[in-house]
């Protein structure tokens, strides 16, 4: 609610009245209290006394019964000063109190800086295309440069020339990789489990619950145990990558291990990409196993399965190419999630929303990427016949 | 409104004691800050003045002693009252701690969205009035991270006035600007206090500021772990037996 509807402007309380003296003058009597929580008088009538018939030559404050008086007040003294500029009146403004008298120069000490206010403006349709398509593109170069910086990274570790601290190394090993293990074991495990079931309720159909163990053992060891640490990993460590990166962009972290002449590349990133490269083939092969005793777990309790028959059967039916192949799913997913993650935190913006948003789409790109390259690498083992 | 002759006291702090764990950081601090003063919390670095003054404002607890508002005793009281007499308050942090995903109206404008029931035309006349205070007029729409560091404190002193405090708590407000900015931010403080009829309660070891603008102060001994002299900055310089007091008064050269 506006305050200039809400009170009759001459009677109220905090009220100001119009006086004309003489023909030359206009006086604005302020009374009662101007402040914060209270309604304030409006300017309409103020607006048709300037306008009116002698027009006033000047505008002059009595403030004497004005008790109390805060910000409000300035602004309704700002607003009748840029009135009555607007109409051609000159103001005298000895008659305010002598705080808000010097606080009003204060506020117009310093001019308003030209063309720093920003106004919204609103593009036509191809502009916006236009503007889209650049931005798309320049996102793209920068992947790309961000992929060119790493792999120099790589060539000079290779080279042993690389800045990277052992310590950081380690930690990270620790935290991507032992930190890591409960979780991926309760979700392996479940994930085998559920196989297992889904599975169970076909094959018992036919009396076959023995390929139970089969149906799991090739699912958990070829692919799903490399896609379900991936994807665990790109929301617990990949997630982190970008929010600890992007953290560090905002504090200027990083532009200070760049004066130092560090390579934040191979500072930050390699150990990152390295301890994800070597922690997520070991995580899987604990997910497979994890996974392999879910579906013995169902198998044996709830199909009545023997134990030795149902290992057996696993040993026998999984080649050991499939082992393979889920070794390499996971060191492409763990190269995907570091760099995700690393991209990401290095071209975080500013701010603290900014951080937010890089850890979202860290995630959002590695769980894309990890999707996409699984359906790359199965066409490309359905070509090679493996 | 205010009488020289006989101060009120606008806080009381009383047989305080900061502590972190069992870490006692300072003890026995009995000062008062009367109204309209320009109070300097001073001290060497690590003596405990930022602590000091999260405890004034209701950010961290004290282990012992009261701190009074007028009087009533800000961490005996339930939250709720203690929220309200903090409201009177206006807090300008070192950094500015400006939210760096809201542009600077936004800043300033979210205490008044908060506490007052004023409608959005109102709040962004009385934003672009206090920017314009602290000479940043046209900077409305700009994000912290695009302004300078004397300008984010500025920006920073915008908000701290958004609710017209009755007091005015300062974290270090010149540091890591250049003199000539600092000067400017005191005069500042001074035309601010002059005007509002705010009390100022500022920390720092800026001595140029100290002796500039201080009219009360209160020195915090880092060696003897509690507060040791209290009164007009100037008046200390000239009278104090102190050794590290005139160490810290006069740069270490006496």
């Amino acid at each position: 609610m506006s305050a200039e509807t809400a009170t009759s402007p001459t009677k109220a309380a905090a009220g100001q009245e119009l006086a004309r003296p003489d023909a030359s003058t206009l006086v604005v009597r302020f009374g009662g209290a101007f402040a914060l929580g209270l309604a304030l008088p409006g300017l309409e009538e103020l607006r048709g006394a300037l306008e009116a018939e002698p027009r006033p030559a000047r505008l002059v404050f009595d403030a004497t019964d004005l008790t109390r008086w805060d910000s409000r007040f300035l602004v309704h003294c700002r607003k009748i000063m840029d009135l009555a500029r607007a109409a051609g009146v000159s103001v005298e403004t000895a008659g305010l109190p002598a705080g808000a008298l010097r606080l009003l120069e204060l506020a117009a000490k310093v001019p308003e800086r030209k063309g720093a206010a920003r106004t919204a403006t609103r593009e036509a349709w191809l502009a916006r295309l236009g503007g889209r398509s650049q931005a798309a593109w320049q996102a793209f170069t920068e992947v790309l440069d961000f992929l060119g910086e790493v792999t120099l990274a790589v060539c000079n570790l290779a080279r042993g020339r690389a800045v990277m601290r052992r310590s950081d190394f380690l930690a990270l090993l620790h935290s991507s990789g032992a930190q890591a293990l409960p979780i991926v074991s309760l979700i392996s495990a479940l994930v085998g489990l559920i196989l297992a079931f889904v599975g169970a309720v076909q094959l018992v159909a036919f009396g076959a619950q023995i390929y139970v163990s089969s149906l799991v053992g090739i699912a958990m060891i070829r692919v799903m145990g490399a896609i379900m640490t991936g994807i665990i990993m790109a929301g617990r460590t990949g997630a982190a990558f970008a929010a600890e990166l992007g953290t560090m962009q905002v504090n200027e972290e990083i532009d200070a291990l760049r004066t130092l002449g560090v390579s934040p590349m191979e500072f930050l990133v390699l150990p990152r990409l390295l301890a994800l490269v070597v922690m997520m083939p070991l995580l899987c092969i604990y997910a497979d196993l994890m996974g392999v005793l879910g579906g013995f777990v169902v198998g044996v309790f709830m199909l009545d399965l023997n134990p030795a028959q149902y290992l057996a059967a696993t040993w026998d039916s999984v080649a050991l190419a499939n082992f393979w192949i889920g070794l390499v799913h996971s060191a492409v997913f763990g190269v995907l999630v570091a760099l995700a993650g690393c991209y990401r935190g290095m071209h975080c913006g500013r701010s603290a929303s900014a951080v937010g948003q890089a850890t979202t789409s860290a995630v959002v790109t590695s769980i894309i990427s990890i999707i996409i390259a699984t359906a790359i690498i199965t066409v490309i083992c359905n070509i090679l016949g493996i | 409104m205010q009488s020289p002759t006989a101060p009120q006291p606008h806080i009381t702090v009383t047989g305080l004691t900061m502590a972190y764990g069992s870490f006692v950081l300072m003890r026995d601090l009995t000062f008062s800050i009367n109204r309209g003063d320009i109070f300097i919390i001073m001290g060497g670095s690590g003596c405990g003045k930022s602590t000091l003054l999260k405890i004034l404002v209701g950010l961290k607890e004290p282990a012992a002693g009261t701190v009074l508002y007028n009087d009533v005793s800000l961490w005996e009281v339930p939250p709720g009252e203690r929220d309200l007499i903090l409201r009177r308050t206006g807090i300008l942090y070192q950094s500015g701690a400006l939210w760096s995903s809201m542009t600077l109206a936004e800043n300033v404008a979210l205490p008044l969205e908060q506490y007052t029931g004023l409608g959005p035309r109102d709040i962004r006349e009385l934003v672009s009035l206090k920017l314009a205070l602290v000479g940043l007029a046209g900077f409305e729409d700009f994000y912290p991270s695009e302004i300078s560091g004397g300008m984010r404190k500025r920006a920073g002193l915008a908000r701290a006035m958004a609710l017209d405090p009755e007091i005015l708590f300062f974290d270090e407000p010149s540091a890591g600007l250049d003199p000539v900015s600092a000067h400017l931010l005191d005069e500042l403080i001074l035309e601010l206090r002059e005007s509002l009829q705010a009390t100022v309660v500022i920390v720092t070891h800026e001595l140029a500021s100290i002796f500039a603008i201080g009219t009360n102060s209160v020195f915090l001994d880092v060696d003897k772990r509690t507060m040791t002299a209290t009164g007009n900055p100037n008046d200390l310089l000239r009278e104090t037996k102190d050794p590290s007091l005139r160490h810290f008064l006069t740069r270490g050269e006496e």
